[in-house]
């Protein structure tokens, strides 16, 4: 029990901590006030909101019909739910009819030459779910391929800290919006062998997220490398250890704490950018679900943009959390702010 | 008496501040021999561990010389290993890879396990040889202490610095670490030097004391030599006739005026001379 109130206090999930202790019997009314204060009042909180959400928008008349309220929401929620069902199954009887189709023409000509061909139905919702998940994380991959290795080298060097600093100030609060031109025309102009497996809006919106997510982790990595213990320091130099070793053992180790720090708001930053890039590049995600859904303008479409919207807050969330954790196992105990 | 091992020649440092030059240390003279203990005493901010920075490299002196074994020192460097005030392990490796570090770059030509066994070796001389895995962030502050004791004693330096190596615990853990730094250092006799404010501890580990007038411009007030007998124990040391005769001398010294007048910048023609 002590493991499981360990790990979820690793996981930021403070109130499953009440529920473990009641069960191993740990003094039950501080447990139920516990209880009480990290569950019953977030979801009291979530029950008005959800109650003030449906009664605000049934009167909220658009040219699409009435804003959609939670009832609506969960509908098209089940309703894409049955769509993506639907699909698998007709994936699967491609599948299955090809086989079949295959078999039976070796049967008549046993050195007939068969075709394997892939399906290509139309992207599921999990499916747009899944391009951005991985769009995120290529965008975000290069961001912390250049954000570190460039941020340890401003931590190292007041010279170099010096002169790019501007740079990073200019940079850092542009939008991904004013990116993505230009992201864009470069890519389309030195991309040019596009690969089925890699497409250009997939290049472009990674590209972008990458652009705008890399400023914290590269100032965070300077300052953490840069605010390094002086004692520290003085400890290398008795010992003479090459520059290879103090960075490896010593520098990158100390900062590793604010490294991950900047590494989880970038990922947060990359993670709202991807929606904005994914729209407009249309790289097949999560952004482009609402682009779609907003062109499209059904009497459900505002219904299935909420559905997005709350998807994204929830991954965003669960992104958020996983750093959480690599950022508490790579502080040596030190106390992180959830 | 044969030439001392660590010399200390008209050191000066002084730093440039918003209200033009401080000189902290002036004309400061110290020689230590081969094999001695050696405590700087002083009060606060009069430049002791400037002293001891200077010594090890870590600060560049702004005038004068130090010499360990007949050659000038350049730079920090293991043969003058340091035991800072805070032990400053690195809280990511455990006790043994922080004694282990500085046992790499000193023996570069032993197999990995014979340097993996001094560094377990000299832990468990500080009574840590339980403990040789355990991440330094989960160490005691006077285990910590006693890595940074290994630590120092693993580099087999030809000078051992302590920086006010106590300061920083409790009175009874700082009792037991004096005990642990004295018995080690009793077998390797390493010439050692140390700086610290507390009169008892100053006696019961050095050979000889030394005192320091207050800054600006502090240099060498007063050297009393500890002839207590050696290997020493704590009771036989308190209850030595001497002890109490040598403690009102360092107390007399540093409540006196010598200690807490500030010194005046020393007549260069002076000490050119002498120098000549």
């Amino acid at each position: 029990m002590r493991h499981v109130i360990a790990f979820s206090e690793t996981l930021g999930l403070s109130w499953v901590s009440p529920f473990a202790r009641l069960i191993s019997g740990e003094d039950p009314r501080r447990q139920f006030r516990a209880i009480l204060l990290e569950v019953g009042l977030p979801l009291a909180a979530i029950a008005v909101f959800l109650l003030f959400w449906s009664v605000a928008a049934s009167s909220i008349r658009t040219s699409l019909g009435t804003l959609p309220g939670p009832a609506q929401t969960i509908e098209q929620a089940g309703a894409m739910w049955q769509e993506y069902r639907a699909e698998k199954a007709k994936e699967k009887l491609f599948y299955q009819a090809q086989i079949q189709r295959n078999a039976a023409r070796l049967e008549r000509n046993p050195s007939a030459r068969t075709t394997a061909w892939t399906y290509n139905g139309k992207p599921t919702y999990l499916d747009q779910i899944k391009t951005s998940l991985v769009t995120v994380f290529a965008g975000f991959l290069v961001a912390t391929l250049i954000a570190v290795p460039v941020g340890l080298v401003c931590g190292l060097s007041p010279t170099v800290m010096g002169a790019l600093n501007p740079l990073i100030q200019v940079f850092k609060p542009v939008s991904p919006l004013a990116w993505l031109p230009i992201v864009t025309m470069v890519v389309s102009a030195v991309y040019l062998g596009e690969a089925a497996w890699m497409p250009k809006s997939f290049v472009i919106s990674a590209f972008t997220v990458a652009l705008c997510s890399l400023w914290p982790s590269l100032v965070n990595t300077a300052l953490g490398v840069a605010s390094i213990d002086k004692d520290f320091i003085n400890v290398a130099r008795v010992l003479r250890l090459p520059t290879s070793t103090r960075i490896t053992r010593i520098y990158l180790p100390a900062a590793l704490p604010l490294v991950f720090a900047g590494l989880r708001l970038s990922l947060g930053v990359g993670w709202m950018v991807l929606i904005a890039a994914e729209m407009l590049a249309q790289n097949p995600g999560l952004g482009k679900f609402v682009w779609d859904e907003f062109q499209n303008g059904s009497s459900v479409s505002l219904a299935r943009i909420v559905v997005a919207v709350l998807t994204i807050g929830v991954i965003g969330f669960a992104l958020d959390r996983v750093m959480v954790i690599l950022q508490r196992l790579a502080s040596f105990g030190r106390p992180v702010q959830a | 008496m044969s030439r001392p091992f660590l010399e200390i020649v008209q050191l000066e440092k002084s730093f440039e501040t918003s209200r033009g030059k401080l000189t902290v240390l002036s004309g400061f003279d110290l020689n230590i021999q081969e094999g001695k203990f050696v405590s700087i005493i002083g009060h606060s901010g009069c430049g002791k561990s400037t002293v001891l920075s200077m010594v090890a490299g870590l600060e560049e002196p702004s005038d004068g010389n130090i010499v360990v074994g007949n050659r000038e020192i350049e730079g920090p460097g293991p043969d003058r290993a340091v035991v800072f005030q805070s032990p400053s392990l690195f809280p990511w490796m455990s006790a043994l890879e922080n004694v282990l570090i500085g046992v790499d770059q000193v023996f570069p030509q032993a197999t990995r396990s014979q340097r993996r066994e001094m560094s377990a070796w000299q832990l468990s001389r500080v009574g840590l040889g339980k403990e040789l895995d355990k991440k330094a962030s989960d160490l005691s502050q006077g285990q910590r202490q006693r890595v940074g004791i290994a630590r120092a004693f693993a580099l087999r330096p030809r000078v051992l610095l302590l920086d006010e190596p106590f300061g920083m615990l409790d009175a009874l853990t700082r009792a037991e670490l004096q005990e642990v730094l004295l018995d080690v250092w009793a077998r390797d006799k390493i010439t050692a030097m140390m700086i610290t404010h507390d009169v008892d501890e100053a006696l019961f580990l050095s050979d000889e004391v030394v005192m320091m007038t207050s800054g600006p411009y502090a240099r060498v007030g007063e050297i009393v030599p500890v002839n207590l007998p050696r290997p020493r124990a704590r009771k036989d040391v308190l209850g030595h006739p001497d002890y109490y005769r040598l403690r009102r001398s360092l107390l007399e010294f540093l409540e006196g005026p010598a200690s807490h007048s500030p010194g005046a910048p020393p007549d260069k023609k002076a000490s050119g001379a002498k120098a000549a």
